[in-house]
């Protein structure tokens, strides 16, 4: 028996339809957009869902990676292969280049997440780009519950959240002057659940290491560290070889895995919809140094 | 697994908050580490309970002060549905931050203290929800736990509410008596309140009907962008010209003939495409490529409609305008920018006609301007038509903003009448 049709999307339908809204707004109204790539799921996400709005045409748009030197090889191979397959250009930003230029000083601890502001800024400078696309969505962090999907930045790329643009129905006021930018959020509504359901949903290509897989691994601050190049266990800090996953990938110093067997998409969906820490708590120290530290990050021009 | 928008007012005392972290909590949306992080600091500031209020208080002024600056959306879902709540504070620019939740929500959530009943705020609230025309509406009575859980005031309440209520255009109405603290009719049915046999709020959120609340009827394709492969060794695509947009109303097929605005020419659709392929259908919200079987000049800005069923393509709109700008006011003869669906053009207030007073509807037709939350009705005169629908038809198509044009910045959201 066929059912009468119900005109209904579902969740991600409806998530998919806004985003594809979004990224057509912008192709339209900008004059240099840029999409931000880490190889991490969200802007994986993202790249899928710019790619579905210009379809059959290619992203009118590049790509740019904030590179922080501290990468998994797997996400390097993988975002290579990404950008080919997609015929979309590839721009890096180096901090390593910034540091060797001196405009960002290495910190003593090695992490580089913070340093990035400064690459990411003079990499917008640089290219004159007036709509940055962001992965971030607003479940991930309270400072985010409150970002409009158009996030004004001044020419210093500041953020303002007590001076926002009001955001009603579908109608994303772009307006600005040289200099100034706005960053695109075109995930805003989704929440981890959703990344991965469509994820699981559309079969889109991850990095390797958001699937469980048997690393080397060492605990610091409550959190499995990866033993790699930028990554030495100190001497009281044991080398233990588990299986595990990434939920998020970031600076790898930084960046934490879990304890998981989850091998397959599903697995994975069945994973994170019974998780019980978000995925910053559970796997980022940056965010964890204080109570607003998403927001000043932000502020300053962080992603 | 659909999707419901909320939107949630309520003044400071109401204990909207609680109510909200007590739906996350009991749909198990809340994390260990973020309950953690509000025991921490509900401790640190020497609140008796855990404040389940800190949950929706993202940035540090209004965790520092204790007040909602700033709309912010909350998701949870249970196995039935997702849901966006737009949380929008009580007190500070109100009303420009509950016409922003309202803009986007099937349903608006109405909460009042049970010891004091109706006041000022839940009128205006309940005014708002009518003019953004939010479908549903429903009245939670809260602090039922300090009322004794008593029926007739629960009654009183409802009644007196209801009789507002018939004064505005309100769809669908639902009253129910809650205690967010204790979580009474939250989530499931309250054993203290045998009397009352409605559903729970939760059961409630997860049961109502919102699939007639789209318009189904009149096609109304804004063209968004234009594209053009032009792919240089593909035949195909090299000639392939799509119109892509998000569908705002109606449902198209291929093989329907349609009318362009502005030109008034009328094509064929030949095919609506998507990224996985073709469709044989599309309707409100589907973001979808149309191609035409005709070859004729369409860009961004225009819309795609049928024959006998078009927008009103005028210069002359009437609207409700909400006024969003604490730095500068509505002035007859002011001139803005205009963002209606993907079209931009200029505008001038020809007329303001009266401004309402959002807690008594009082009209006050001596007005000559509207600023921050003020509400008026307006006589535009637009540099360009627009297609419009009324508001009441249609919410994308019924929908603008006025921008500022030295700052950019949003200063006005107009319905049109």
């Amino acid at each position: 028996m066929t059912s009468a049709p119900t005109y209904e999307l579902t969740n991600l339908q409806w998530l998919e339809a806004e985003a594809i809204h979004i990224f057509r707004e912008v192709a339209a109204e900008f004059e240099r957009p840029v999409l931000l790539f880490s190889g991490g799921k969200d802007s994986v996400v993202m790249l899928h869902l710019a790619a579905k709005a210009f379809a059959p045409a290619k992203i009118p748009f590049p790509v740019l990676h904030v590179d922080t030197g501290h990468n998994f090889d797997e996400v390097l191979e993988f975002r290579d292969r990404t950008v080919e397959r997609l015929g979309v250009r590839l721009v890096v930003a180096s901090v390593e280049e910034s540091i060797a230029k001196g405009r960002v000083r290495e910190r003593p601890d090695g992490i580089r997440n913070p340093l990035q502001t400064v690459t990411l800024l003079d990499a917008i400078q640089e290219g004159q780009y007036d709509a940055v696309f962001g992965g971030a969505r607003r479940d991930e962090e309270k400072a985010r519950a409150k970002e409009r999907v158009f996030s004004f930045r001044d020419e210093f790329g500041q953020w303002d959240p007590k001076n926002q643009r009001p955001e009603l129905w579908n109608l994303y006021n772009g307006r600005h002057h040289k200099g100034e930018h706005i960053r695109v959020f075109p995930l805003s509504n989704w929440t981890e659940l959703d990344i991965w359901q469509y994820i699981a949903d559309q079969r889109i290509e991850l990095p390797s290491i958001y699937f469980a897989h048997e690393r080397e691994v060492f605990r610091r601050d409550n959190m499995w560290l990866s033993v790699g190049k930028h990554t030495t266990p100190r001497e009281n800090e044991e080398i233990v070889t588990i299986k595990v996953r990434f939920r998020t990938v970031g600076d790898a110093p930084i960046t934490g895995a879990v304890e998981s067997t989850a091998e397959t998409y599903e697995d994975i969906v069945a994973e994170v919809a019974a998780t019980r820490m978000t995925e910053r708590g559970a796997t980022r120290a940056d965010d964890r140094l204080t109570e607003a530290a998403m927001e000043d990050r932000k502020k300053e021009g962080y992603f | 697994m659909e999707l419901l928008r909320f939107a949630t007012a309520g003044s400071v005392d109401d204990g909207k908050s609680t109510l909200i972290g007590r739906l996350l909590y009991d749909t198990k949306s809340i994390f260990e580490d973020q309950l953690e992080s509000i025991e921490r600091t509900s401790r640190d500031r020497g609140d008796e309970h855990t404040n389940l209020a800190l949950l929706t208080d993202g940035l540090r002024a209004e965790r520092e002060q204790g007040i909602t600056i700033d709309v912010a959306y909350r998701y949870f879902a249970t196995p039935k549905r997702k849901f966006i709540i737009a949380d929008t504070p009580g007190h500070i620019q109100y009303t420009r931050n509950m016409v922003t939740g309202a803009s986007t929500a099937n349903l608006a959530l109405i909460l009042v203290d049970a010891r004091n009943g109706l006041v000022e705020q839940s009128r205006r609230h309940a005014f708002i929800a009518s003019l953004l025309r939010v479908p549903h509406l429903v009245l939670c009575v809260n602090k039922m736990d300090l009322v004794d859980y008593d029926e007739e005031t629960f009654e009183r309440i409802r009644g007196e509410f209801r009789t507002f209520a018939s004064k505005l255009d309100i769809g669908d109405l639902a009253a129910i008596p809650v205690s967010a603290l204790h979580g009474d009719n939250v989530v499931s049915r309250s054993p203290n309140m045998p009397w009352y046999e409605g559903p729970s709020l939760l059961h409630h959120l997860e049961e109502v009907h919102i699939a007639s609340d789209r318009n189904l009827r009149d096609v109304r394709f804004p063209v968004q962008y234009v594209i053009r492969p032009q792919h240089q060794t593909n035949k195909e695509l090299h000639d392939y010209r799509g119109y892509a947009g998000q569908v705002a109303g109606g449902i198209m097929k291929p093989g329907d003939d349609v009318l362009v605005l502005q030109s008034g020419l009328t094509s064929t659709i030949e095919s609506i495409d998507t990224a996985d392929g073709p469709v044989d259908e599309a309707f409100a919200p589907m973001s979808v490529v149309v191609r035409l079987k005709d070859d004729i000049d369409i860009s961004r800005g225009d819309m795609l409609c049928r024959p006998n069923n078009s927008p009103k393509a005028t210069q002359d709109i009437e609207a409700m305008i909400c006024w969003l700008s604490p730095d500068v006011p509505l002035t007859v003869r002011g001139m803005y920018a205009v963002k209606h669906t993907t079209r931009n053009v200029r505008a001038q207030v020809r007329d303001l006609e009266y401004r309402i007073d959002v807690n008594t509807l009082h009209r006050d037709e001596t007005a000559d301007s509207l600023t921050l939350n003020e509400i008026g009705r307006v006589q535009l005169r637009t540099t360009q038509p627009l297609f419009v629908d009324e508001y009441r038809r249609n919410r994308i198509t019924g929908s603008f903003l006025l921008i500022d044009e030295a700052s950019g910045a949003t200063v006005g959201a107009g319905m049109v009448l």
